[in-house]
């Protein structure tokens, strides 16, 4: 399922954390979004969002791509 | 219980201890300086008479009927208006004083009907009452003489009348009025003996009177009198409950006369409202027995089928069949629910406690999520607790109060009046909102800055704020250094200049010296008090707002004593309770986290059950989910998703999707439309329980009548429960709160005993606070200390383009609460009978629209009509509407965009385009070259 942006809700979730933490330094900030997404989204959805960063890494803002390889 | 009559004690009580001693009639009876003569004989047991003196107003001398005799002293001074004095004796009763009473009875009495055996108010009148009290057996004057006996009776108002005739010209309405509505609609008009009430100079219904029912409680006699006394005589007995409107959760005393409820009547003993209501509270109550109300349980195999009524062994069993066979064919997570706001504590206790345990995941989310979902994570982050800092009482000590994103005259009126009450004594006023709401500039009430920001740009405001408190030296360096951490990174990042009011001057409109003249006054003005609603959470970056709140007020040491705080002005009478009762996927009641494992041990020990250490689905994730495929079913209480969450047609889409929908409610809302299964809830009249309010106030829910429905909400949760086959059984919804407070560290002191003892009390409440917790963070803060986050400004994706180039904003209006469910069926539609979109002349002109066009109002996402009403409250560019009415549809336009910690909607930011819904014809448009298309693409 994709919505008006043509991102899955996942993609477009985690893209907007990201961009909250771009004044952080790159390690922290994934690690910090890393920790958000443990904390408040249930496993399918991360589950999905990991599909879709192995599947189209492109629409994941690079901190969300960093971040979800750590989860 | 009979009739409850708080005694009136005749002025209002003076603070401080009880220092002076006075005797009256021989009796002693200490009280504090300032005490009058009159409120020192109350509490020693002596009522002086009295008709213009009641306690909840000012002392006003006009009825010398309380007149006493001072030894030392000449005359008879009117007992409400002296102070007494040290060893000052008193005589209330005397040959004298008697004859002067009585001979102001007679002036009274001879320009009043005398009707009383037929009277609206017979029994409960006070002029009557203190005509028996001073013995008046005589009217010297006669009854034919130059009289009122004639004026014309004003029934405009839904709720009372005035029945003028009847007036005998004390003021308490009037002063009612202004000292505890703070609203001045009622004046006196007219001199000597032509004086009379006005409701300035119209009829009450066309007056500026928010019929609060202040003038109608104040009244000694039945000149104001709801219409429902007369109706239906005066009640006989009172049930004292909460109202199940606004966060405020004001205490009433529902009067009955039998099983029938005749009014709702604001308790002086009540915490939260202290004796004040507001029009919703007060009158708006008739929805509960409103025949649209469906008692019986239905199902239908299809949306598209008839109802099919059944009993509660069918309903509840066939519910609990589909719930299972979907899971047993879809996977455990395969269905979810969401609780309620405007059900009780141990109503969304069980509903969550159902999922967790007897559905076996954490699919549960509440309505909060599209409200103050960013108050729980962002004060949780800074302070370590998700609730407001302060006790409404806390206002009164506050010398600066910031109102941000919130329009507390409309709703939060009751907590607004108090507000009025501190600025009228001189506390200063910053408004932080896009519109100009009524109180920025109302009768004696003005705002020193009104910081008109463009819709989405909060946090750009709140961070030039604190960077102006940094970069000028204001912070409080002592509280900072003793109570907060993280605050070095902070200064860092809030000192750059791109946080300055300079650079963000032309992003959010605020002129620079009006902002830093703004943050110089909360930083300096002593004590300062952040008070916020949806208009700081409904954004992108609501979560983030609200930590840059948080680190403002600890930046200016403005946390954890009186007058102080941040405080959310919660929408819904039990958004707080919600929130409190684990109704989020992540967390359990007390707000500790799932894969916490001892927490959710002590759960399991006591659930009998293994609960899932990951989060579940929140509201928006459930609709995602079910358009996925993947969420099959939904368990609504209480709430109306269809209409109140964002993006209707993707709502509306996600709930097509799902093979369950059950829905548990009053009435057929908007989600019912996709309902295989209702479940008829009920009223607050009904419930037996607790609220919590937005000061973290639990109050009792008591029963006015029994459930219409023949089942508490609570049993019918725990029957479908049990017949998914996990145990669950209570007696009484007070075995609910007592499980909630072994389990629950911040309510392990609450029990109905308790509360019915003590009337009410704010959590914490446990052995560290046994009577509760006024104000929070007092010697440190919960989470130790108070952590600043830093927090850029990063603006909203939704933009206005040339498609799309006004920015849309909604919010509420005082008659009506949210979709509209409950006041829309009372009296209240005749304040609001639609809902309109406020269009400033500018944008309006250059599109062709009149003031009361229909007009067509599009966002990028779905189109809907309303009329367009023309109003200067917003900046050119900026519309606004309410969300009160369906037929209107406002989320059809709002956006999935939302909040990024939280998902909470950003309802507050949509690009949307406006124009005339049936434009004229092309030739007509062709003269006016400057008019846009009525609907440009």
């Amino acid at each position: 399922m994709s919505t008006h942006t043509g991102l899955s809700p996942q993609v477009r979730l985690v893209n907007e954390i990201a961009v909250q933490f771009h004044h952080q330094a790159p390690e922290q900030a994934a690690a910090a979004i890393a920790e958000h997404i443990r904390a408040f989204w249930d496993p399918r959805m991360r589950a999905e969002l990991l599909r879709r960063a192995e599947a189209e890494p492109d629409a994941l803002d690079p901190l969300a791509l960093a971040a979800a390889r750590l989860l | 219980m009979s009739l409850l009559k708080e005694p009136d004690l005749g002025t209002p009580a003076k603070p401080g201890p009880a220092t002076v001693t006075v005797e009256v009639d021989g009796h002693p009876v200490a009280v504090p300086e300032g005490t009058s003569v009159m409120r020192a004989a109350a509490l020693s047991g002596i009522d002086i008479p009295k008709l213009c003196a009641t306690d909840s107003l000012e002392a006003f001398g006009s009825c010398r009927l309380c007149l006493v005799e001072i030894d030392g002293r000449r005359g008879t001074p009117a007992s409400c208006t002296t102070p007494v004095a040290e060893g000052m004796k008193v005589t209330t009763q005397s040959p004298k004083l008697e004859k002067l009473r009585q001979g102001v009875m007679e002036l009274y009495i001879s320009d009043h009907p005398l009707d009383c055996l037929t009277c609206s108010a017979n029994g409960d009148c006070e002029l009557q009452d203190m005509s028996g009290v001073v013995g008046l057996r005589q009217v010297r004057y006669g009854y034919d003489g130059a009289n009122h006996l004639d004026e014309k009776t004003d029934s405009s108002n839904p709720y009372f009348d005035f029945e003028a005739s009847k007036c005998i010209a004390c003021s308490r309405c009037v002063r009612a009025c202004g000292e505890v509505q703070g609203t001045f609609a009622l004046t006196i008009e007219g001199r000597g003996f032509g004086s009379k009430v006005s409701a300035g100079g119209t009829d009450f219904m066309s007056s500026e009177c928010v019929s609060c029912g202040a003038c109608v409680q104040a009244c000694p006699t039945a000149t104001l009198q709801e219409k429902s006394v007369v109706q239906l005589g005066m009640p006989t007995r009172s049930v004292v409950t909460t109202c199940a409107y606004c966060g405020v959760g004001c205490s009433f005393k529902a009067e009955l006369r039998g099983a029938e409820l005749v009014r709702m009547v604001p308790y002086k003993d009540g915490g939260a409202n202290e004796g004040h209501s507001c029009v919703k509270g007060r009158f708006a109550f008739g929805y509960a027995t409103h025949p649209d109300r469906v008692l019986t349980p239905m199902v239908r195999e299809s949306i598209t089928d008839e109802w099919r009524p059944v009993d509660w062994e069918t309903a509840i069993s066939h519910t609990a069949s589909r719930l299972k066979d979907i899971q047993a064919r879809h996977g455990v997570g395969a269905i979810g629910g969401i609780t309620s706001s405007r059900t009780t504590n141990e109503e969304v206790y069980v509903v969550q406690k159902m999922i967790r345990a007897a559905f076996g995941n954490n699919n549960v989310d509440t309505c909060a999520r599209v409200c103050h979902s960013p108050t729980g994570y962002g004060l949780k982050q800074t302070f370590g607790t998700s609730a407001g800092t302060q006790d409404f009482r806390s206002v009164a000590q506050s010398d600066v109060i910031m109102v941000i994103g919130a329009n507390p005259t409309d709703g939060h009126p009751v907590f607004a009046s108090r507000m009025k009450r501190r600025l009228r004594e001189g506390a200063k006023l910053i408004v932080v909102d896009p519109r100009r709401i009524d109180l920025v500039r109302s009768p004696h009430i003005e705002a020193e800055h009104h910081l008109q920001l463009a819709p989405g740009t909060n946090v750009a405001v709140v961070n030039a704020m604190a960077h102006v408190v940094l970069t000028e030296g204001l912070v409080d360096r002592s509280f900072v250094n003793e109570r907060c951490e993280d605050f070095d990174g902070w200064a860092e990042f809030i000192a750059r200049p791109e946080n300055s009011p300079e650079a963000v001057e032309e992003l959010t409109g605020v002129p620079a010296e009006e902002l830093r003249a703004a943050a110089r006054l909360f930083a300096t003005g002593g004590n300062g008090a952040i008070y916020y609603g949806l208009g700081v959470t409904e954004h992108s970056q609501g979560s983030t707002m609200v930590m840059g709140m948080a680190n403002l007020a600890m930046a200016t040491g403005n946390i954890g004593r009186e007058g102080v705080g941040v405080n959310p002005l919660r929408g819904q009478n039990n958004v707080q309770g919600s929130c409190d009762m684990g109704s989020f996927p992540h967390e359990l009641p007390g707000y500790r986290h799932v894969s916490d494992d001892v927490v959710r041990g002590v759960f399991e020990n006591m659930w009998g059950s293994t609960l899932l250490p990951e989060p579940g689905l929140r509201i928006p994730n459930m609709f995602d989910a079910a358009i996925e495929g993947t969420f099959r079913a939904i368990f609504v209480q209480g709430e109306d998703i269809a209409q109140s969450d964002p993006n209707t047609k993707h709502v509306h889409a996600a709930l097509a999707a799902m093979e369950l929908v059950v829905v548990q409610d009053l009435f057929l809302n908007e989600t019912a439309k996709f309902a295989h299964v209702f479940l008829p809830g009920t009223s607050f009249l009904e419930k037996d329980g607790t609220f919590t309010n937005a000061e973290r106030r639990i109050n009792r829910v008591r029963p006015v009548m029994a459930p219409k429905t023949g089942k508490h909400e609570w049993e019918i949760v725990a029957e479908i429960a049990q017949a998914m086959g996990y145990p669950m059984r209570y007696d009484h919804p007070s075995q609910i709160m007592d499980e909630i407070a072994a389990l629950t560290p911040t309510f392990a002191g609450v029990s109905f005993d308790k509360l019915d003892k003590l009337g009410s009390v704010q959590w914490p409440c446990n052995d560290n606070a046994p009577e509760g917790t006024p104000i929070m963070h007092m010697d440190g803060f919960v989470r130790g200390k108070g952590r600043f986050v830093q927090t850029p400004f990063v603006p909203t994706r939704e933009r206005s383009t040339r498609k799309f180039p006004l920015i849309l904003t909604t919010g509420r209006i005082l008659s009506q609460y949210n979709v509209g469910a409950q006041t829309r069926r009372t009296g209240n539609v005749a304040w609001h009978p639609e809902d309109v979109l406020e269009i400033h002349p500018h944008d309006a002109e250059v599109r062709g629209i009149n003031d009361g066009d229909e007009v067509t109002l599009a966002s990028r996402v779905g189109a809907t009509s309303l009329r367009a009403v023309f109003s200067d409250r917003m900046p050119v560019g900026v519309v606004y509407t309410t969300f009160h009415h369906p037929v209107t549809g406002a989320n059809v336009v709002t956006t999935e965009n939302s909040d990024w910690a939280t998902n909470c909607p950003e309802y507050k930011v949509t690009a949307v385009q406006v124009g005339l819904k049936n434009p004229p014809a092309p030739a007509d448009v062709a003269s006016s070259e400057n008019r846009l298309p009525a609907m440009a693409d």
